[in-house]
């Protein structure tokens, strides 16, 4: 599955300047895949940042090259939507360590030309910032109007916000947080145990085999996406009805219909994703902890982003990156004097309310983005 | 749509180019009017229906409670701080009022008069607790849990050492005077700065 991902085509640029990263190591240079959509202004004033999550992806209105599938934001991204791309020039790139055509762990080695596999270095949340930066660069972008993004996405937005407040108009952080919880980093030791113990995983050489470690993949994905839901959303999804059958079996099939579900959802994702770039990113977010620099004390990340307005929302029922992760970001935020929003939106999708019809994050982001102008 | 008659006087008095802090903003009509004028205004409120009203319009406008995440606001941050029609519902008011002076050195107020001759009337010929147009909810289930009259609050600030700027009275949307305001004020607008 991984080689056949690995195939796709994605408009992308190879930026030929060393990328030194947080770990102490460098990339000689960096792959960048993006799309974008709108028209640049004249002045450049008019360009937006969208950062994805963990699995997401750039195909963020476009369908999706290996599932066909609508692209994750489409519901918000487009002309005459919340972000109106008759107004701006919205740009998503694919995070450095994933597998839509960034530099990651898929990426030949430039001595062997062999994938580099778990040779790729660890990287953070601020490398995949540093990457994004010089895409912009790149694409002669001096500021952005707007960076948004959820979840993983808006610890992007956040790092944007306390490396380069002078870069940016606004931050729009959805359902995220500004470190990585131990719960958090729990759950993604469970995915990450599931991949490197399928002995298809080979250590993470295994792009030139016929085997490739989906079992393990499917099962990580598996357990994140119980976390992305909440107790309520399952109940009522699926309670305990039984799949297909009129009794349960006695045995281990899926009998229940959220195991049928689950086991679906787990099989679909490895269509989508690679088992090692689900390793580095989920490092990555645990590592994520924008207080840690500076004496724990989180304001401390932002004394220089008074003058970027700050939207933050989180959803009462995400239990993943629950609300009092975002209020401890305002709190942040209003010590250093900078203009902050903030909700606590009610809709019952868990942590995924951020990429499902909740009209009122429509109209928040709406406002927010003209608030930045 | 015109602006209720204490935030109209509250916005006449805010000179453009400051920093405000509402509390209390319902969905940022003040705010909205503030910013026509040249302010900096943001919001502190507590209804999250309201709050993302407010960020749809544009503000920057934070969900929270006046009787606790006042204190996350850093000393002198604003010029000035709004509570209108707010004061009456916290916990403790006399507190507000202190953390009101620490984010700004002035501070507008403004509070429905207990002590209004219609409300005096009613607790006195029918011994009920006044339903009003300024306080239209019954006694159990009313979010004003700190009844002040004007001469209350004079006190207060008084005690604490507080100067009044200035105070505008209010009997209906028309003023009243400083003298009869004890009596024929439905409505007080105080701006207080540290003494």
């Amino acid at each position: 599955m991984a080689s056949r991902l690995h195939q796709i085509l994605h408009q992308s640029v190879t930026i030929d300047a060393p990328l030194a990263l947080d770990s102490g190591q460098a990339l000689p240079s960096v792959t960048i895949a993006f799309q974008s959509y709108g028209t640049l202004a004249a002045d450049k004033s008019n360009a937006v940042l969208i950062c994805h999550a963990l699995t997401g992806d750039q195909y963020v209105a476009s369908d999706h090259p290996a599932t066909g599938k609508p692209g994750w934001w489409a519901r918000m991204v487009g002309p005459g939507k919340p972000v109106d791309t008759d107004r701006y020039f919205v740009i998503c790139a694919n995070v450095l360590g994933s597998c839509m055509g960034s530099s990651g762990p898929a990426t030949p080695d430039a001595a062997t030309g062999a994938p580099l596999g778990m040779h790729f270095p660890v990287i953070t949340i601020g490398d995949m910032v540093r990457a994004q930066a010089m895409l912009l660069d790149h694409l002669g972008i001096e500021r952005l109007h707007a960076v948004i993004g959820g979840s993983m996405g808006g610890m992007q937005a956040l790092s944007w916000a306390s490396a380069w407040p002078e870069r940016l108009g606004s931050a729009i952080v959805i359902a995220s947080a500004a470190r990585h919880s131990a719960q958090n980093i729990a759950f993604h030791e469970v995915g990450r145990q599931a991949i490197m113990a399928d002995p298809d995983w080979q250590d993470g050489q295994y792009y030139g085999s016929d085997r490739a470690p989906t079992k393990g993949l499917a099962v990580a994905r598996m357990a994140a996406h119980i976390t992305y839901l909440s107790e309520a959303g399952l109940t009522e999804k699926f309670g305990r009805r039984l799949q297909g059958r009129e009794a349960k079996t006695f045995g281990f099939d899926a009998d229940f219909q959220v195991e049928s579900y689950l086991r679906y959802q787990g099989l679909a994702f490895t269509d989508r994703f690679d088992a090692n770039a689900y390793l580095y990113i989920t490092r990555a977010m645990d590592y994520f902890d924008l207080a840690e620099p500076h004496d724990g004390r989180l304001a401390g990340a932002f004394a220089s982003a008074k003058d970027v307005r700050f939207t933050l929302v989180s959803f009462d029922t995400d239990w993943l990156y629950p609300t009092a992760e975002s209020r401890r970001v305002v709190q942040a935020l209003q010590s250093v004097g900078a203009a902050a929003s903030f909700v606590e939106l009610s809709a019952p999708f868990g942590h995924d309310s951020f990429l499902l019809d909740v009209p009122a994050l429509d109209r928040l982001i709406a406002g927010a983005l003209r608030n930045g102008g | 749509m015109a602006l209720r008659p204490d935030l109209a006087i509250i916005a006449d008095a805010v000179p453009a180019g400051t920093r405000v802090l509402d509390i209390g903003c319902g969905d940022g009509e003040l705010i909205a009017a503030l910013k026509d004028k040249g302010v900096d205004a943001r919001g502190l409120e507590i209804d999250p229906a309201n709050v993302t009203a407010a960020i749809a319009r544009g503000q920057s406008v934070v969900q929270g409670d006046a009787n606790r995440d006042l204190i996350d606001y850093p000393a002198g941050g604003f010029d000035y701080a709004v509570l209108s029609q707010t004061l009456q519902t916290t916990e403790r008011p006399d507190r507000v009022v202190d953390e009101l002076l620490r984010i700004a050195p002035r501070a507008f107020v403004s509070f429905p008069n207990f002590a209004h001759w219609r409300v005096r009337l009613a607790l006195l010929w029918n011994g009920r607790m006044p339903v009003t147009r300024l306080l239209p909810v019954a006694w159990y289930e009313t979010p004003n849990i700190h009844h002040v009259t004007v001469s209350d609050f004079r006190q207060l600030i008084a005690d604490k050492g507080i100067r009044v700027e200035r105070a505008w009275y209010l009997s209906g949307d028309k003023p009243t005077s400083d003298a009869a305001a004890s009596w024929r004020a439905e409505h007080a607008i105080f701006l207080i700065s540290r003494g």
